[in-house]
């Protein structure tokens, strides 16, 4: 029973995949990709791996959708100008992507059984930390200096959006989707929906210490909300050269870097946590963490200033 | 007692399960956006009520139970105010031809 949801599953992935490879128009290939990735999703749960899973159906699906969604809407005009790449191109592609889906399956297919794996090891150091979840433990504990620099790339990230405002519009508002119309039903979702996706939000960033959840999730519903409160009309999109959004922007890096700095002096080591401090340390990095998150991924997806903001 | 509840979920999940079908058939068949989406809020509402109603007997406790309800509500939300922008944009549409 389960090895049939799992083969039709897995087939009905490499299908929408496919079709949104083959689609011409972009945004059919938009929506294609957004439900692959909710599709991907359902295939992390599968592999009890709830973390992955919420991260991909929150940031692969949502986020992503969203900025892919956004980057259609503005290509829409010139799109029927531009001319399809040649056969060359399109060999090309196929066979560097065949390559590397050959090797992919090979890695996977050729692994040692049992699978070489750390997994014991960091489970059985977990209790120190006084966290629940591996997956926080890998996050904040082992790795925690990928995490602090997948943070700091996310800033980066919109620095090189906001790079591509002209001049005299830096420090601008956003102009969000070229085409929102106001619309009486979108207002009050956007003033039902917030109170309930910003509690789910601190939830799921509370919960991530024990239990499936993190920052990540936590902000992207963060970032879901105010992008609905913003396409509403509900509120203006912020001026970009606000002191306070880019506070906003960096407290979570920042507090993140000060707690690894203090590891020198209170543990010995860069990133270290004082004996006993683990846990409480990690979660106010994380509270910190989702807010940043949240903006920073609201401000991407709102996309470079394209208006003078008000005087 | 516990076999009815049991009978319950099984009935339940299964009429559930048949708007879903029922719905998908009308998203295909259906001539027009208007009639597609009336075929497809029969899925959200009925379908995935009926399966939530089903599946309320297997929950663990209260709050599981909310838990199962309060994704039921948020779909609805959702779904209403989707079918409303997508109505809009059709009606919008069409008078603009």
């Amino acid at each position: 029973m389960t090895l049939g949801f799992d083969i039709s599953l897995a087939f009905l992935v490499v299908v929408l995949a496919a079709w949104t490879i083959q689609v011409h128009d972009t945004f059919s290939a938009v929506l294609a990709f957004v439900v692959f990735g909710l599709l991907v999703a359902l295939i992390w749960v599968r592999l009890a791996s709830v973390d992955v899973a919420l991260t991909e159906a929150a940031i692969g699906s949502g986020v992503t959708g969203a900025l892919l969604l956004s980057a259609a809407a503005l290509l829409r005009p010139t799109q029927s100008a531009v001319a399809p790449p040649g056969a060359a191109w399109c060999t090309a592609a196929g066979v560097v992507c065949a390559i590397i889906t050959a090797g992919l399956g090979a890695i996977a297919l050729l692994l040692p059984d049992p699978a070489p794996t750390l997994a014991p090891l960091a489970a059985a150091s977990l209790p120190q930390s006084g966290l629940g979840n591996p997956v926080t433990g890998v996050l904040f504990v082992y790795r925690a200096l990928d995490t602090l620099l997948e943070k700091v790339v996310l800033v980066l990230a919109l620095v090189g959006v906001w790079s591509l405002a002209v001049d005299r519009l830096w420090g601008g508002i956003p102009a969000l989707w070229p085409a929102t119309c106001p619309d009486s039903t979108l207002t009050f979702l956007a003033q039902l929906l917030p109170p309930v996706g910003l509690m789910l939000g601190i939830y799921l960033c509370w919960t991530g210490a024990d239990h499936p959840g993190g920052a990540f999730q936590g902000g992207a519903l963060v970032t879901a909300m105010w992008l609905l409160v913003m396409l509403a009309g509900v509120r203006a999109a912020p001026a970009t050269g606000l002191l306070s959004l880019r506070l906003l922007l960096i407290v979570g890096p920042t507090l993140f870097l000060v707690i690894g700095l203090s590891g020198f002096a209170l543990a010995g080591a860069f990133l270290a946590y004082p004996p006993g401090y683990g846990k409480p340390l990690i979660i106010v990095a994380e509270a910190a963490l989702t807010l940043s998150i949240g903006v920073t991924l609201g401000l991407l997806a709102a996309g470079p200033a394209q208006r003078a903001k008000e005087p | 007692m516990i076999r009815a509840l049991d009978l319950l979920t099984i009935v339940g999940v299964s009429a559930g399960c048949f708007f879903f079908v029922a719905g998908t058939v009308g998203l295909l068949r259906f001539p027009d956006a208007l009639t597609r989406m009336h075929a497809l809020t029969k899925a959200d509402n009925l379908g995935l009520g009926l399966i939530v109603l089903g599946l309320l007997p297997q929950a663990a406790g209260l709050g599981h139970a909310l838990k199962l309800v309060s994704i039921w509500l948020l779909a609805q939300v959702s779904a209403a105010v989707a079918s409303q922008l997508i109505a809009g944009a059709v009606l919008r549409q069409r008078s603009a031809i």
